[in-house]
């Protein structure tokens, strides 16, 4: 009885010892981990690319924080909750990971950002778009960077409609990200008072869309709208051409198109497409100069996830420094008190949601003979304040917002 | 205007149409490997990646050599039927002793390995791949709009099916291979050369595979991922019409695009997973498959 007892004192002071340890720098050395998809349908618009950026970042920052070396780690989620759940742990208690970025595809978002609430370490989104992160599912120490599903639908969807798009039909990936942003349009499309004629859900990834589009050919809408990304989109912009969708008169919106399928599904079959995007690298002097390193290295320009791992590795680092420690709660809250600064955001600013509130900008893909070489693709239509492209976080519904 | 089980027959129409043109896929593919297994007995898992093959040899001609679709649909199968070649000269021709599932390991291998080189050589947005001009554009047919390309893959398919089903059932040389199948020993003792026809079977094989490549090169990008999304959808027809049967796998093909065209209708969500039903489904009942004989 008396060892049980003794046991359980050393247990308890082992425990309190672990948290008495936040001051300073777990591990002596601050580790960041990029959990992006290297092999499937989104390891263009993240992948590889995230690791250079944060990489970037690092170099950007000096190499040190506090004294002590960053460390840049990296594995592949393969787009499945549960791969990436498991990496997840395994990074947190095994290899002392102090942040992990990137997480494109929504479910595995919400799965890690899960995680990281429960054992206080920073998880920072730039890749998956679901606005559920931020909502009642959002955690004190998760952050969504560059867009959500919430200002996607926000931008484009009212360009469209006051153009004179007042029917909709929309084709929606079946998981997490479609979901939310199909909600997310029609809400738009309902407070807008436009109709919603009708959607269909399609497996993701489906390469061959054409059923789909023919229905929403059929449904008679002005405007066929994509809740989809990557190859998907990409398949579906490519097909839509094939069975005449823009032809016959309707209207082709891609809710979510990065850089990188722009420029795979190239100028001739794209222009005239609206986009939305948090980041393009022919903005203005800084993120020319931003995109230009980014190129040098990796010999593509940066997609808005990409450009987000670097603003986002730059920002932790910064607050890292400001808080005078890595230990996850810590740190998260210093974030939120510093406004974001930087070569790919700029005048930003975190909400306690773990929301990032900046500039959005619409595009619209260049007429092949606007363009001047492989990247100019978008010219800027107009460019959303912050305010007006996210979520307000009051009415977010999540509970860290009083 | 009537309504077919609630839906508008045009859609319906339309949506089996699609049907079709997804089945001739499926139906080229699938042919490839149930010749490959009637012949070989090797269950060839690098089927999907010769496919995507014959798509990038397509972008590598038009793009470095400036030949264009017509070319490459000549062209490319016999640079994949070459790959394919040299692939069974030097490495798979070894594992034909052992039991299946060497062959079947071995293939897989080879398609990790050039799944993987294109991936990290090409990235996995794809290359995008022009119609040909003769086929741009499409009809109207009332009830849907059918793109000319499209219906030239349906004719293709079939035209390619009726071909290989031809010259193995009907002519002497698919005599010889038949038999060579039945007992090789004595066929190599009637003064044939069976490795010969052995080495040749799969090139043919997989030159199929390389063909319909080319074809889905305009309607998909062109993507190293393409060929890993397919081949398990492909595995399924084969099975469902019953491994090595040509004509099982040819009309299974076409079926199964066909029920999957239904399922796009009438529940999108399970539109992948509908021939994996039917899969289980066909070997509860017919474990040698529809057309498969009992061994």
């Amino acid at each position: 009885m008396f060892k049980k007892a003794l046991l359980a004192g050393v247990a308890v002071s082992a425990l309190t010892a672990g948290s008495a340890m936040a001051e300073g720098i777990s591990g002596d050395k601050v580790v960041i981990g990029v959990l992006t998809d290297l092999s499937s349908v989104y390891a263009d618009v993240a992948g590889k690319g995230s690791i250079v950026a944060v990489e970037l970042a690092v170099e950007d920052f000096g190499g040190t924080v506090l004294g002590k070396p960053i460390e840049v780690v990296s594995a592949d989620h393969q787009n499945k909750p549960d791969i990436a759940s498991n990496i997840a742990r395994e990074w947190i208690d095994a290899k002392g990971v102090d942040v992990i970025t990137d997480l494109v595809t929504s479910s595995v978002g919400l799965a890690v950002q899960g995680i990281g609430g429960e054992k206080g370490v920073v998880t920072i989104n730039s890749g998956a778009a679901t606005v559920r992160l931020t909502q009642k599912e959002c955690t004190a120490t998760g952050f969504h960077w560059i867009y959500d599903t919430y200002a996607l639908a926000h931008v484009t969807a009212p360009a469209v409609i006051s153009g004179g798009g007042d029917s909709w039909y929309i084709i929606t990936a079946d998981y997490a990200f479609g979901h939310s942003l199909e909600a997310d349009a029609t809400q738009v499309i309902k407070d807008m008072g436009a109709t919603l004629v009708g959607s269909v859900r399609h497996p993701f990834p489906s390469a061959d869309l054409s059923s789909f589009l023919l229905q929403a050919q059929a449904s008679g809408a002005k405007v066929v709208g994509l809740a989809n990304a990557g190859q998907d989109t990409i398949n579906s912009v490519k097909q839509a051409s094939e069975f005449g969708i823009v032809a016959g008169g309707q209207k082709l919106v891609a809710l979510l198109a990065f850089l990188s399928d722009i420029h795979s599904i190239g100028l001739e079959l794209g222009q005239g497409l609206n986009v939305t995007t948090g980041f393009y690298w022919d903005m203005d002097d800084e993120t020319r100069a931003f995109s230009k390193k980014f190129f040098d290295k990796f010999g593509k320009m940066p997609t808005m996830v990409q450009a987000a791992d670097y603003s986002s590795t730059l920002h932790y680092l910064k607050a890292v420094a400001a808080a005078g420690t890595d230990d996850g709660v810590t740190v998260a809250a210093k974030m939120k008190e510093m406004p974001i600064e930087d070569a790919v955001i700029h005048h930003g600013t975190i909400a306690a949601n773990g929301g990032v509130i900046h500039d959005m900008y619409l595009m619209e893909v260049k007429k092949p003979e606007e363009s001047t070489g492989e990247w100019d693709l978008y010219k800027l239509v107009k460019t959303v304040p912050g305010a007006e492209a996210f979520q307000d976080p009051k009415a977010s519904g999540c509970a860290l917002v009083q | 205007m009537f309504e077919l089980i609630g839906i508008p027959p045009q859609a319906l129409f339309g949506q089996l149409l699609l049907g079709l043109i997804n089945g001739s896929f499926y139906a080229l593919l699938s042919l490839g490997l149930a010749v490959i297994f009637g012949m070989l007995n090797v269950i060839n898992f690098a089927h999907g990646a010769l496919y995507m093959l014959g798509a990038f040899v397509a972008w590598f001609l038009l793009e470095y050599a400036g030949i264009g679709y017509w070319g490459a649909l000549i062209l490319a199968p016999v640079v994949v039927g070459l790959v394919g070649i040299v692939i069974e000269k030097t490495m798979l021709q070894r594992l034909y002793k052992l039991d299946h599932l060497y062959g079947l390991l071995f293939t897989f291998g080879i398609a990790l390995i050039l799944e993987g080189a294109f991936k990290h050589e090409f990235g996995v947005s794809g290359q995008s791949y022009a119609t040909p001009a003769l086929l741009k554009g499409g009809t109207n047919l009332g009830f849907m709009f059918l793109p000319f390309y499209r219906g030239w893959v349906v004719v293709l398919s079939i035209l390619v099916c009726l071909a290989t089903w031809y010259a193995i059932e009907k002519t002497r040389l698919g005599s010889y291979l038949r038999a060579a199948t039945e007992n090789p020993r004595l066929v190599q003792a009637f003064g044939i050369n069976v490795p010969v026809m052995i080495t040749l079977t799969y090139g043919v094989g997989v030159a199929l595979a390389g063909l319909a490549g080319v074809m889905a090169a305009p309607i998909y990008s062109v993507n190293p991922l393409m060929g890993s999304h397919l081949i398990i959808v492909v595995f399924a027809v084969v099975v469902i019409g019953g491994m090595g049967s040509i004509f099982g796998a040819v009309v299974s093909g076409y079926m199964l695009g066909l029920l999957e065209g239904l399922t796009k209708v009438f529940l999108p969500e399970a539109s992948n997973i509908v021939v994996f039903v039917i899969m289980v489904v066909v070997l509860l009942l017919r474990p040698a498959g529809l057309f498969g004989r009992e061994r």
